[in-house]
């Protein structure tokens, strides 16, 4: 099947039900795209697909056709990175940071629908990116920077 | 091994057989410095001077031998040096190192010592130095018990100091300008007109000179980079996905892996392969130790494939059912399994012979599970063994991965990798054992072992499983006694058991937190009784003081309510200790404590040292109609010095969240042999919609530096039930709390 991932055209040919996380990590080598549980419980393996983030790990490979998929690295063309991370730097977010990958692709998508969100809103849109390390507070204050950034352009 | 060694290692671990351990050595053994292992295939014009740095004429390289897992050790040890170096971030780049006895713990004996952090008596530091010369002669390289800060603190800025002087020497040597006219800066050496001559310029000449070694490290007042806001050399790589982690490599040739394993730790009566061997890119089925292992071309084709394969286990070592594990912990508060009497002030029997408040409270197995799964790359070859993987124990992991081959230790090359997440974890072996063993099986050809998170759950070594029966007194309005006992397995003993390491004497992770907690109750006693190994358990983050903790800090609180006191006023009352007090009167003046609370609210407060640090924490909570909310936490800590305050902010919140979050809604449960829960929908710990605000503060007394990472665990959980009871009136005795009522 053929798709991009940031823009740049793939065609892989593996088993329609190879779940896109694994397409992303083993074939194509795109490692910030993590494992975390395979279940759509901890969003580690969050991308875009036409857009909108969803779980790599729950998308089989036949249903990608066509699809524009973005994963962390793609998420700001050129050298400035995206308001989202600049936040995550700025906040010092990331203990381990295995998961911030997945938490950045979620938060990104929050605040392209979302672009000033309550701590409410972040709550309910957040609450399926599991941290270990309990970054949350972090989290919460760098989604309002990041939104602060993305407002003031 | 020497037999020396070997001695040490049967021996080395508690009271007084280290004591005879100790004596055993000789001084000569204990006062030998180890090798610097940077000596070892210096390249030309490379220079060390010390384990912990490496110069070169391209690059200055600094050894950070505490693996980082996400607590920030890697930056702490860098800073460390750097700040008595000058050197700059950006300025140098930084390696876990080989594994290497110079690399040795110097501040475990601290907490496993059987003495209080405060007990400076001669027994104890008699203790406390026959431990660390055991610890030294052993070679013991440990990334654990919040050790990595105070192990760091002196060694690496007299390493950095030593370092940056004789680099002063060599540009007097090459310049012929006096030592005392010379500065350093930015990994530079400043010459009087302000001509700068890079360390990396200077390494050939300092090669010929002999280390300056008298050199003190700077006062603190001087200090730029210790206790000052830094970013955290890996922020950029973490937020920007280039972070590599064990589980990202890709070896040349590799091929991978998975497995599975025994749930209830038995044998393997059989298996059928079936159609797994047929599958697309599965390259064969063999067997492991207890279970079997796919070997593919791609992870998720190992997983599938090794899920195809009908595994026949046989049963376990120990009860199929959680009741049945309950019921061997309720039976073993006994004479016979009495550990040890930890503490006996003043006179229980006498003060408990009237009436008497009584409760029982109970701990559950909880899992690890950091979000990294478990995963080894290992190639043999006859010539030796490499490994990649992230761990806390690199020494002992080349004598396990040895023990499979057949090669000497010292074959063994690990390259320690940045881990997303331990939480005690990666000190086990198991999964490198299994990578070994496959990989052992086609030598020459790398293997990834990457674990499902089903499997990870499955072999997970959950925290202790614990319980508490209390009794206490009251009298004028005060507490006057307190009966602890505490009956629990033994976590220490079961992890060590598992490396062929016997514990002597008793653990004292089982009443970590109680029996050393830095109150003067008139009348207290604390005893710990083990509970023979059901299933095996392994360190978590705070270890014996996440389950002890929550029984004495909620029997202490169950104990003021009826005495009609103030939680907090009648802790600062019987706190002993300008450490335990400082950061009670921290928390009372953060939390506002005694203001009138709106209806439904309640404040909780809670404190517990662990790791040689008193932490306290207050919690407000609200009882809504659809359950308990948390709203704030505020926590001191007294650490000494904070070394990284960013990091030390982080590292209190997230164990604060830890200890909520599991206190909250996790547990491990055991059916038919095997853990119930196998993946994060049914034990996720905290999720962000139940965070609460966490203000934080460093209390810094100047005293010996302690790290940060599990001390702000243990109060969380007493500190939440305390609010909720404060809230509402309902005692919470047992964990998880989900199990009495719902959280939002």
């Amino acid at each position: 099947m053929r798709f991009s991932v940031n823009g740049t055209a793939h065609e892989v040919d593996v088993e329609a039900d190879m779940p896109l996380l694994w397409v992303l990590r083993d074939e194509l080598g795109i490692t910030s795209v993590k494992y975390g549980c395979g279940i759509a419980q901890c969003g580690a393996c969050t991308v875009h697909v036409d857009g909108i983030a969803m779980r790599s790990c729950q998308l089989p490979a036949d249903t990608l056709e066509g699809a524009e998929i973005t994963t962390l690295e793609g998420l700001a063309p050129g050298e400035t990175l995206h308001a989202v991370q600049q936040a995550w730097i700025a906040h010092q977010v990331a203990q381990c940071g295995y998961c911030q990958s997945g938490q950045m692709m979620q938060a990104a998508d929050l605040l392209a629908t979302t672009p000033d969100p309550t701590d409410e809103d972040i709550d309910s849109v957040m609450g399926g990116n599991l941290c270990r390390c309990g970054t949350y507070p972090r989290i919460r204050a760098a989604i309002h920077d990041a939104a602060a950034r993305l407002r003031e352009g | 091994m020497s037999r020396l060694g070997k001695i040490a290692r049967r021996t080395f671990l508690v009271g007084a057989a280290a004591l005879a351990g100790g004596v055993a050595f000789g001084t000569y053994m204990v006062r030998r410095p180890h090798e610097n292992p940077l000596a070892e295939g210096l390249g030309p014009d490379e220079v060390t001077f010390n384990p912990w740095i490496l110069v070169g004429p391209e690059r200055i390289t600094l050894i950070t031998p505490h693996v980082d897992l996400g607590q920030g050790t890697a930056h702490m040890q860098a800073m460390l040096l750097a700040e008595e170096m000058d050197l700059e971030p950006g300025g140098f780049e930084t390696d876990f190192g080989a594994p290497a006895a110079a690399y040795w713990n110097t501040a475990m004996s601290g907490d496993a010592a059987p003495f209080r952090v405060s007990d400076d008596s001669l027994m104890a530091r008699g203790t406390r130095t026959a431990m660390d010369a055991a610890f030294k002669v052993l070679g013991m390289q440990v990334t654990g018990g919040s050790s990595s800060s105070a192990d760091s603190f002196d060694k690496l800025r007299e390493a950095g100091a030593m370092a940056r002087e004789t680099l002063k020497l060599a540009a007097a040597q090459e310049t012929g300008i006096a030592v005392d006219r010379l500065s350093t800066e930015a990994g530079a050496v400043v010459l009087p007109g302000g001509d700068r001559i890079p360390y990396t310029d200077l390494a050939a000449t300092a090669a010929t000179l002999a280390p300056v070694t008298d050199v003190a490290p700077r006062a603190a007042s001087n200090w730029r980079l210790i206790g000052h806001e830094t970013e955290r050399l890996d922020i950029v790589a973490k937020s920007t996905g280039q972070q590599a982690y064990g589980i990202d490599l890709s070896i040349d040739g590799m091929v991978h892996a998975a497995v599975r394993v025994n749930p209830r730790r038995g044998g393997l009566n059989g298996y059928d392969a079936g159609a797994a061997a047929a599958m697309r890119g599965v390259q064969g089925i063999v067997a492991v130790t207890n279970g079997v292992a796919a070997i593919a071309d791609n992870t998720w084709r190992a997983f599938q494939a090794v899920n195809a394969v009908a595994c026949d286990w046989a049963s376990g070592p120990y009860p199929d059912e959680q009741a049945d594990h309950w019921a061997a912990v309720e039976a073993s508060f006994t004479e016979d399994r009495l550990d040890r009497e930890w503490r006996s002030d003043g006179d229980v029997a006498s003060a408990l012979s009237g009436a008497s408040i009584e409760a029982e409270y109970r701990a559950p197995y909880v899992a690890h599970q950091p979000l990294e799964p478990l995963n080894a790359i290992v190639r043999v070859t006859d010539e030796g063994v490499e490994v990649w993987t992230g761990h806390q124990m690199p020494r002992f992991l080349q004598q396990v991965v040895a023990g499979v081959t057949g090669h000497d230790a010292d074959q063994v090359t690990l390259h320690n990798q940045y881990a997303g997440g331990s939480f005690g974890h990666r000190l086990e072996f198991e999964h490198v054992r299994l990578a070994t063993e496959i990989a052992d099986q086609m030598r020459g050809t790398p293997v990834k072992l990457t674990f499902q998170r089903e499997e990870d759950f499955a072999q997970d070594f959950p925290r202790q499983i614990s319980m508490a029966r209390a009794r206490g007194a009251v009298a004028g309005g005060q507490v006057s006694a307190a009966d602890i006992q505490i009956s629990s397995v033994s976590s220490t003993r079961s992890q060590m058991g598992r490396i062929g390491q016997a514990v002597p004497g008793p653990d004292g992770q089982i009443p970590a937190g109680v029996w050393n907690a830095p109150y003067a109750i008139a009348n207290y006693r604390v005893r710990a009784y083990a509970v023979q190994e059901l299933a095996p358990t392994s360190s978590w983050r705070s270890v014996g003081a996440s389950s002890a903790g929550f029984f004495g800090e909620s029997f202490l609180d169950e104990l003021i309510h009826a005495a009609g006191a103030d939680p907090l006023e009648e802790r600062l009352r019987l706190a002993s200790g300008p450490r335990a007090i400082a950061v009670l009167e921290a928390v009372a003046e953060m939390s506002g404590w005694g203001r009138d609370l709106a209806e439904g609210r309640g404040l909780g407060v809670a404190m517990v040292e662990s790791f040689g640090v008193p932490t306290a924490e207050v919690i407000e909570v609200e009882a809504t109609d659809r359950g308990i909310r948390i709203h704030d936490v505020w926590v001191a800590a007294e650490v000494g010095t904070v070394i990284d305050p960013v990091n030390f902010e982080n590292q209190v919140q997230g164990g604060v969240i830890w200890g909520l979050g599991h206190a909250i809604n996790c547990e491990i449960t055991y059916a038919g042999g095997a853990a119930e829960q196998s993946n994060y929908d049914r034990h996720d710990g905290m999720r962000i919609w139940q965070a609460p605000r966490i203000a934080v503060r460093a209390v810094e007394l100047g005293g010996p530096v302690h790290g940060i990472g599990e001390p702000p665990v243990p109060p969380a959980a007493p500190a939440l039930a305390n609010a909720i009871f404060a809230a509402t009136g309902q005692r919470l005795r047992e964990m998880p709390f989900v199990r009495a009522m719902d959280f939002v």
